[in-house]
C-alpha cells in the first residue's frame, strides 16, 4: 500500500492502491493544516475507490507529510512539475484534486473536490499567524507579514514556506477547472472535515465522494 | 429550506440573501462539529474563543475565512479582537454591522 516514486529531490512515498488496474486515480492532497485534517478522509475515498475497482495514488509531494526536502525550498511551480511527474510515473488516466490543490493539477481528466484558491488558503494561515501572536501579546497585521514573506519566507501554522512559495500563494487566484469537474461540498452533503477545528472523519462523505467518481469512471 | 440546507452545506451562492445569525450557526456547527440542535442552541451570552477549548487562533482564522466567504464581507485584522469572539452575541452584533455598513 505504500509505494514510492522518483521526486526531483529524491525518493518520496505514496499511498497506492494498485492493482494494474485501467482506471488509475493520482489524488493530490489538501495542503498545510487542511491536508491535516482531510488525509483520513481522503484515504477512506481511495479505499472505497479500490473496493469499485479503481486502483489511485496519494503521493508525498516534496516537503510534505514523509518527504525529506525542505519545506521552504519547495515552490508552487516545482510542486506542479512533481504532480505531472507522480501522474507520469504511476500512468494516471485521472486526478482528483482536495482544496487547494487544484492549482497544481496536471492535464488530465477527473475532479477538484471543494476546490479554494491558493491565495485563500493563504490568508488562513495569515490570519491564525496574527491571532496567535495577539494571544502572546505581539501585534502583527497581515500586510506586513506577507510583504516580510514575499521577502525571507514566512513560518505559518508550524509550516516553514520559502519566498517563492509565499509569492505564488499570495497570487494564485482559483483557475478555470480546465480538464477537471468541480465537485462542491454541497454535491457530498455534510460540513466539509477541513473545517473542523479537531480532525475528524465522517464516512458517509468518502461514500459520497467515492460514489460519484466511481460512477462518472466505470460508466 | 433548499436554501437553508445550501447554506449548511458550505454552498455560498444563495448566502446574500439570508440572515446572518443563520449562516454564523450554520459555521459554527460545521467548525465545532456541533448538531444543528447545540448550534441552534447558542444565545447571545454562549461564550466563543477562551471558552470552548476548540476554539485555538487556527480554527478561528478557518472560522473567519469561510464567514467572509459565504457572507461575502471583508474582515480586518484590526478588528478582530478579544471582545469581539467573546460571545456569541458580540460575533452576531460585529458580522451584522459589518453587513449593514
Amino acid at each position: 500500500m505504500i509505494a514510492a516514486w522518483p521526486g526531483a529531490a529524491g525518493e518520496e512515498l505514496a499511498v497506492a492502491f494498485d492493482k494494474a488496474r485501467s482506471r488509475r486515480v493520482l489524488v493530490l492532497p489538501a495542503w498545510f493544516d487542511e491536508g491535516n485534517k482531510l488525509r483520513h478522509f481522503t484515504v477512506e475515498v481511495m479505499r472505497r475507490l479500490d473496493g469499485a475497482g479503481v486502483d489511485s495514488f496519494l503521493p508525498d509531494l516534496p516537503g510534505c507529510n514523509e518527504s525529506l526536502a525542505p519545506l521552504h525550498e519547495q515552490t508552487l511551480d516545482g510542486w506542479r512539475s512533481e504532480a505531472a511527474e507522480a501522474a507520469s510515473y504511476f500512468a494516471a488516466t485521472h486526478v482528483l484534486t482536495i482544496r487547494a490543490a487544484a492549482a497544481i493539477a496536471p492535464v488530465l481528466p477527473g475532479w477538484r473536490y471543494a476546490p479554494q484558491a491558493a491565495s485563500s488558503q493563504l490568508r488562513s494561515l495569515l490570519r491564525a499567524r496574527v491571532l496567535s501572536a495577539r494571544e502572546a501579546g505581539r501585534e502583527d497585521d497581515r500586510q506586513t507579514l506577507l510583504a516580510e514573506g514575499r521577502e525571507r519566507g514566512l513560518e505559518l501554522a508550524g509550516y516553514r514556506l520559502g519566498p517563492a512559495m509565499v509569492a505564488a500563494l499570495a497570487d494564485g487566484e482559483l483557475t478555470q477547472a480546465g480538464r477537471q469537474r468541480d465537485i462542491a461540498q454541497g454535491d457530498i452533503g455534510g460540513p466539509g472535515l477541513w473545517l473542523r477545528a479537531e480532525p475528524d472523519h465522517d464516512h458517509h462523505q468518502a461514500d459520497a465522494l467515492a460514489a460519484i467518481l466511481s460512477m462518472e469512471l466505470l460508466v | 429550506m433548499a436554501n437553508a440546507r445550501a447554506l449548511f452545506d458550505g454552498e455560498t451562492s444563495m448566502s446574500g440573501q439570508s440572515d446572518s445569525d443563520t449562516v454564523l450557526r450554520g459555521v459554527l456547527q460545521d467548525v465545532l462539529g456541533l448538531s444543528r440542535e447545540r448550534a441552534a442552541a447558542f444565545t447571545s451570552d454562549t461564550g466563543l474563543f477562551g471558552h470552548l477549548p476548540e476554539l485555538d487562533s487556527m480554527a478561528v482564522a478557518g472560522l473567519l475565512t469561510e464567514i467572509e466567504d459565504r457572507l461575502g464581507i471583508v474582515i480586518d485584522d484590526d478588528e478582530v479582537d478579544g471582545e469581539m469572539l467573546e460571545t456569541y452575541g458580540a460575533l452576531l452584533a460585529f458580522v451584522q454591522a459589518k453587513r449593514g455598513g
